[in-house]
């Protein structure tokens, strides 16, 4: 494309295989006038504590970071609905000068006592910092007379990336568990992290492993509770999805309790079942697991195959780009778009570290364009150049794609529809194949001027 | 009588922050990025919400602060910004937006904008303080008005020419849909006046399906015209709390021109309703002398005709408002001329003139009726509404948390739309912008009782 240009500080971040030969420049804060795709730190905390139902989520400054986060994910609770509500302590100018310390305080009080929370969660916004906020202070004061956990997220925008965020968040799951003690084990079990209940992602992966005769302790943080998550210590295995989020919360706990954790995603039939199957071989003293599972695969897949082999049909040798928030999503979706004979022309994430990128370009076929921490102008850029059918991402992406007459599967936080586990491929598969072959694409310039080509 | 419960917490915003109305304006200059001074979180936040609204790329750039920029301030950052948006956007201007990070750091942005001449090569700068702690995103939004009017119409280009033979009036209205803005726009030229609509972001957030990509899309008010309004004839500027508070000695866009340039500003509410309206069109004949088209008395008449065949289905019908003080005021204006008793009027603003435009819009008998609220919440507009039982709300789709569980239509206007399409393409004012309002009110409350009904008659 030649209206589109990359600035010079950018180009190492953008890799193409078999073209280049450096190291992909990645983990780096993003650069100013450049127009991440990226959040900030309080948006990674946000995400991960988000779906803990029973707890009160209260944002600490000005408007703007409550009312933007207010229902904005499909995370579901089959109970208590507390985290579609967006609480602030709405900071004016005089509590920014004389600060707002009171001002949180009053406000935890009364919203504790109005709503019953289970726990609160005080997040902190970029001028909580500044203005001089011990929200430490408050929050034990709080927790005195409340008598439930209250525990501020250090989530000050400006402190880091959307990564540090999620490490704000994994501490404050951590202080969670720690403050209950080591708890009893639970035979065959584990805990779920990393797994949110996107339009009830979790309660069919739940159901996968009751099936398996997996008893599942906790999920961090779908459709979560506070209760479950103090109760976490007692699980056998930490099974990790969204490793990016909540790695640093499984590597505590193998520090302290020795619970052992592997990493996994349930996008993809071969990803959720080498998920199953990695869980039923960490029991496998129990034999009836493995055989349990190997039956609940082959059922599951039987079920699906023959749908997706017919949409295979119309989708072979279509171009996907994906852009999404953790590199290992990406993984999921490269093996599951080849599964319908797409192939992948473009694939990056906000956040993936050096070792992603490695793994990335290992999975790629020659000419795919890697990215790291892209823009919406290098975004358009090369789903042109490469001429894409379908692109995959997130609200910010999609009116990129749309723009260009490409098709766009919607894989992130606010989608209501379940893409995880067997069905979800399912749903995965329906989705891409009817944007991609929509008619309406006859009628867009870009493939107007394709078709007469 | 209602309970009163005053909540330290803001629970379900009825507003967000100041930068972002601003961001929206710039949105609405041609070649222009608007640029945030503050956190990366702050710009991604704001694509998304105005994204879900529009269906468009909406790029909002960022200075991205780190702990450094914070201790040291964000004067490097910003200048790294600036260069790197006019390399990969080539705009014509950069709209730059504090946010409360910066403000509360103390960054002097419009030191450092000076010492870069207020201009990156042949990019304007043009910066508006907008810390995210003080008002609402409406005041963002004037705010950013103002402040282009201001930067490109300087006090040193005070001149006393203005061309006599052509007239060319200056349109501020506020922040409106881009249906709406469409039409103004007819309306001028149907009239055959020119009219510099400030900001006009119709085109850029509703733009065809592309062939290339665009880094800026097309359309917005150019900066040409935007320096030529020193020289227009006359002023008009929608808000009726932005008129009572500019006569408290704000300055608005308006007041600007007029004080500096002594071009005067007529002020009135958004057009929505009659009676609005016709004020609307006799203001436009008094500026310019033209008469208003057939066209428009036409449909004034189908109207009013429409107003009498459905009189019966909205007279003493009550509804609650909510959403920007402006918008309210004149939506509540159309509800009490068609009969409907708007029970709550409620806003996440704090201008403090809210009571007194309501006054000055509604009857006697129907103000009497109704509750104002500032600063309100959607927590403690639910608590209000409980009591008020009203028929049907009205505001943008923030509401439909309220509006289901008392069970009652929500008819969205305004903004944001986040659960429907076609937000953009709500025609509010004007004749045939209150013709849609009126049918699609009456068409909830028909569905409403059809759906509640027992027998579910097929038939009026």
């Amino acid at each position: 494309m030649k209206n589109i240009s990359v600035l010079k500080e950018r180009e190492k971040h953008i890799f193409q295989k078999g073209k280049d030969n450096f190291d992909i420049s990645c983990e780096k804060k993003s650069l100013a006038g450049a127009v991440s795709q990226r959040a900030c730190v309080f948006c990674g905390s946000r995400v991960v504590l988000y779906p803990i139902a029973d707890a009160l989520h209260i944002i600490h400054g000005p408007i703007g970071c409550a009312s933007y986060t207010w229902d904005i994910r499909g995370a579901l609770s089959s109970g208590p609905e507390l985290h579609r509500m967006s609480f602030s302590t709405d900071l004016s100018e005089t509590d920014v000068i004389f600060g707002g310390e009171m001002k949180l305080e009053k406000a935890l009080l009364e919203l504790i006592d109005k709503y019953s929370p289970k726990a609160a969660f005080v997040y902190g916004t970029c001028i909580v910092g500044l203005i001089g906020d011990d929200v430490e202070s408050v929050c034990r004061k709080v927790e005195k007379i409340t008598k439930i956990p209250v525990l501020p997220v250090h989530s000050e925008g400006f402190k880091g990336t959307k990564k540090d965020g999620y490490k704000a968040a994994c501490d404050v799951l951590f202080n969670l568990i720690n403050r209950n003690g080591i708890q009893k084990k639970v035979p065959q079990s584990i805990n779920i992290l990393g797994e949110f209940n996107i339009g009830g992602e979790t309660w069919m992966i739940k159901e996968y492993y009751k099936k398996m005769g997996i008893n599942v302790v906790s999920v961090m943080s779908g459709d979560g509770r506070v209760k479950d998550v103090t109760m976490a210590s007692s699980a056998c295995l930490n099974v990790v999805q969204c490793s990016g989020s909540v790695t640093h919360l499984a590597k505590k706990m193998e520090e302290e309790y020795g619970i052992p954790f592997i990493r996994v995603s349930y996008f993809g039939i071969e990803d959720t079942s080498d998920a199953l199957y990695r869980v039923a071989s960490f029991f496998k003293e129990n034999s009836e697991i493995l055989k349990r599972t190997e039956e609940l695969v082959r059922k599951e897949v039987k079920a699906i195959v023959p749908g997706l082999s017919q949409i295979k049909k119309d989708l072979t040798g279509k171009k996907a780009a994906i852009y999404v928030g953790g590199a290992f999503k990406a993984f999921s979706l490269i093996k599951a778009l080849k599964h319908l004979g797409m192939e992948v022309i473009l694939a990056g994430s906000q956040t993936g570290t050096t070792e992603d990128y490695k793994i990335l370009r290992g999975m790629c076929s020659k000419g795919t364009i890697i990215l790291d921490d892209a823009n919406p102008l290098e975004l358009a850029k090369y789903i042109m150049e490469k001429d894409a059918d379908l692109f995959i991402g997130g609200v910010k992406e999609r009116p990129i794609a749309y723009k260009l007459g490409i098709g766009f599967c919607d894989h992130n936080h606010e989608r209501k529809i379940p893409l995880a586990g067997f069905v979800g491929m399912q749903n995965f598969a329906i989705e891409v194949h009817q944007t991609v072959t929509s008619p309406i694409w006859d009628l867009v310039p870009r493939r107007l001027k394709k078709a007469k080509q | 009588m209602i309970q009163k419960h005053n909540y330290t917490a803001t629970q379900n915003a009825c507003k967000t922050c100041t930068p972002l109305g601003a961001a929206l304006a710039f949105n609405g200059i041609e070649k222009t990025v608007p640029l945030l001074h503050g956190s990366q979180g702050c710009s991604t936040y704001m694509r998304r919400y105005l994204i879900s609204h529009f269906k468009e790329p909406i790029d909002i750039a960022s200075s991205n602060f780190s702990e450094e920029t914070a201790v040291f301030g964000g004067a490097a950052n910003l200048k790294l910004a600036i260069e790197n948006i006019s390399k990969q956007y080539k705009p014509s201007m950069i709209g730059i937006a504090s946010t409360c990070l910066s403000e509360t750091i103390g960054d002097d942005v419009p030191m450092i904008l000076n010492e870069m001449g207020s201009y990156a090569g042949s990019t304007a700068l043009v910066y508006v303080s907008t810390p995210s702690y003080t008002g609402t995103h409406i005041d963002g939004f004037h705010h950013a008005v103002r402040a282009i009017v201001d930067r490109f119409n300087p006090v040193s280009k005070k001149a006393g020419y203005r061309p006599k033979h052509k007239q060319i009036i200056n349109l501020f209205p506020g922040m409106l849909s881009n249906e709406d803005i469409r039409h103004l726009k007819e309306i001028f030229n149907d009239i055959k006046i020119e009219a510099i609509i400030l900001p006009d972001y119709s085109e850029r957030l509703e733009g065809p399906s592309w062939l290339e990509y665009q880094a800026i899309q097309e359309g917005g008010t150019p900066l040409r015209k935007i320096k030529k309004m020193r020289l227009s004839t006359k002023s008009l500027e929608f808000g009726s709390i932005l008129g009572l508070s500019v006569k408290k000695g704000t300055e608005s866009a308006g007041s600007l021109l007029e004080k500096r340039f002594g071009i005067r500003c007529v002020r009135m509410g958004i057009p929505i309703g009659v009676k609005a309206t016709d004020l609307f069109f006799k203001q436009i004949e008094k500026i310019t002398g033209k008469p208003t088209p057939e066209k428009y008395q036409k449909q004034k008449g189908r109207l009013i005709d429409s107003y009498v065949d459905g009189n019966k289905y909205i007279s003493q019908r009550k509804a609650v408002i909510y959403g920007e003080e402006d918008f309210v005021t004149s939506l509540a204006g159309f509800l009490g001329e068609i009969g409907i008793i708007p029970v709550l009027c409620a806003s996440g603003g704090k201008s403090g003139f809210f009571k007194q435009s309501l006054k000055d819009i509604l009857s006697k008998n129907i103000y009497k009726q109704i509750n104002v609220r500032e600063d309100m919440d959607f927590t403690q507009m639910e608590e209000h509404a409980k009591f008020l039982k009203p028929d049907f709300i009205i505001g943008n789709s923030k509401g439909y948390k309220m509006a289901r569980s008392l069970k009652v239509p929500l008819v969205r206007v305004g903004f944001p739309i986040h659960d429907r399409v076609g937000g953009t393409r709500i025609l509010h004012i004007g004749y045939q912008g209150t013709q849609r309002l009126f049918d699609t009110i009456i068409n909830a409350l028909l569905h409403s009782r059809q759906e509640s009904s027992k027998v579910g008659y097929s038939y009026m």
